[in-house]
């Protein structure tokens, strides 16, 4: 089980638990505001932007090469930018923090 | 690597060569040219720089072919710029994101099962005007919140509600989608307070400390029936050409429900049922090595950059499990598709229900709708596709 914090644009923290799926199929189920995932989870639409913090970004990983590709031109990019899509939950990722992008 | 394909399920990406070569290609316009952008990254990066490459020019401009000549009504988001652009598009956004309520998708599953009772019961049907109008139509009451029985006067409208079949700009098309959409703010407007359409969300919608004009209402309503028309239509009609020469992946889907949302993407990003969209150069600018100079114009051509092998493999290929498809089938950057959540919710339902009640799909006879932009030409649809159905 992986616990995964969600700071919304809000700055509302949203603590959230599993132990599979993406973290994009995580939030958007728990309706946290401003993941929207409309694509299902191909990469397309980058309504599952997220910032990592930086203390967890080993944890997370760079994006891979397409990923990044998506990131080059949506809004909000840092340098610690996720799509949450491509982020798979493992333990590897129990307490981890996700800043929502957008 | 080829396989045996249908002619009438294949759908060729004519931009290989041009987007390999230089990227991009100037076609002309009624006098006001265009250079289409055919790469998958400059595509991206100029549909996100919307400062060089603008929305907000003249009512008509930024639509290829032009509209200039037939519409001043502004769309609304849609030919706007920040900051405008942003406040207008949050009075709308939440609106148009109910399709992924659950009720709503309740409605269309329970209206686009009644669709296709309609075709098994006929066991046969062309399916353009029998079935994709009536459905585009009708599961746009939906969007609109309106009665259903508003669609009966669309679908008398013709699959394009500015164009007819011999005249590409037919203002007495338009003319007539004015004069509707007029009578029914008129009626919305007697009792905005109460009224649940979407009409009266915009009468009671208040845009930097005032109300909306009816010219804005108008043009947001225009954008909503003309974006989603022969787009939704051409998405719903290669749908079912697409399973009819592909069986085993409807077979595939019934299997496996779980496959129908990348299903759904892999599709629009195969049909790309909007070839391009423009944009007006603010600036002397360059594209793809190419200099494009200020009040000229450009195009974002989602159907090319959707066959880019530099980022999809085997990009003519439908691979309805696809996991990476970072397509521009509903656009990209600010001013990405409005009505996206409402055409996948449709597209999906449709492919659920057609795997599981659907047996067999023939086509018996088809004539393709081959768009024209200079040398290039492209399958976007069909303009009659004849089928039986069990």
């Amino acid at each position: 089980m992986a616990n995964i914090t969600f700071i919304t644009q809000a700055g509302k923290s949203l603590k959230l638990a599993a132990d599979s799926g993406s973290v994009m199929e995580l939030a958007v189920n728990n309706n946290v505001p401003g993941i929207d995932g409309d694509c299902g989870g191909v990469c397309s639409c980058a309504t599952c932007h997220v910032h990592v913090a930086p203390e967890d970004w080993e944890k997370t990983g760079a994006p891979g090469d397409l990923e990044k590709d998506m990131l080059e031109f949506d809004d909000n990019v840092n340098e610690f930018s996720r799509l949450s899509c491509q982020i798979s939950i493992t333990e590897a990722l129990d307490g981890i923090t996700l800043k929502v992008a957008n | 690597m080829p396989t045996k394909k249908c002619p009438f399920s294949d759908f060729p990406d004519p931009f290989a060569a041009a987007r390999e070569a230089e990227g991009i290609q100037e076609i002309d316009d009624q006098g006001d040219p265009v250079k289409m952008v055919l790469g998958h990254r400059n595509v991206r990066k100029s549909a996100h720089d919307w400062k060089t490459y603008q929305s907000g020019a003249k009512p008509g401009r930024i639509v290829v072919p032009s509209e200039v000549n037939i519409r001043d009504i502004r769309q609304i988001p849609f030919e706007t710029d920040p900051p405008e652009h942003t406040a207008y598009r949050a009075l709308v956004e939440a609106w148009f994101r109910r399709p992924l309520e659950e009720a709503y998708e309740a409605a269309l599953t329970e209206l686009i099962n009644s669709e296709l009772d309609r075709a098994l019961n006929a066991g046969a049907m062309e399916v353009v005007h029998d079935f994709a109008l009536p459905l585009q139509s009708r599961a746009l009451t939906l969007l609109l919140n309106c009665p259903r029985q508003e669609a009966e006067h669309w679908i008398g409208w013709g699959t394009h509600v500015f164009r007819s079949d011999d005249d590409p700009l037919d203002s007495g098309k338009a003319n007539q989608l004015y004069d509707y959409l007029d009578a029914e703010i008129a009626r919305a407007g007697k009792d905005p307070e109460n009224g649940t359409d979407l009409y009266a969300h915009l009468l009671r919608a208040e845009y930097k400390g005032r109300k909306l004009t009816i010219e804005e209402i108008k043009g947001v309503m225009i954008l909503t029936f003309a974006g989603g028309r022969d787009t939704v239509i051409n998405a719903v009609t290669n749908t079912l050409a697409y399973f009819a020469g592909n069986p085993e992946d409807l077979a595939r889907l019934k299997e496996n429900p779980d496959l129908t949302t990348r299903a759904v993407e892999e599709l629009v990003r195969y049909f790309s049922p909007l070839t391009h969209m423009g944009r007006v150069a603010t600036k002397d600018a360059e594209v793809s090595g190419c200099p494009v100079a200020a009040n000229t114009r450009i195009s974002l051509a989602w159907a090319a950059a959707n066959r880019d092998p530099g980022v999809f493999e085997n990009p003519n290929e439908v691979v309805i499990e696809r996991k990476a498809n970072p397509h521009l089938g509903f656009g990209f950057g600010i001013h990405k598709c409005l009505g996206a959540p409402h055409a996948r919710q449709v597209l999906k339902v449709l492919i659920n229900a057609l795997a599981r009640r659907v047996n067999k799909i023939e086509v018996t006879n088809y004539e393709d709708n081959i768009e024209q932009w200079g040398e290039f030409e492209r399958k976007v649809g069909f303009h009659r596709l004849q089928i039986q159905i069990s």
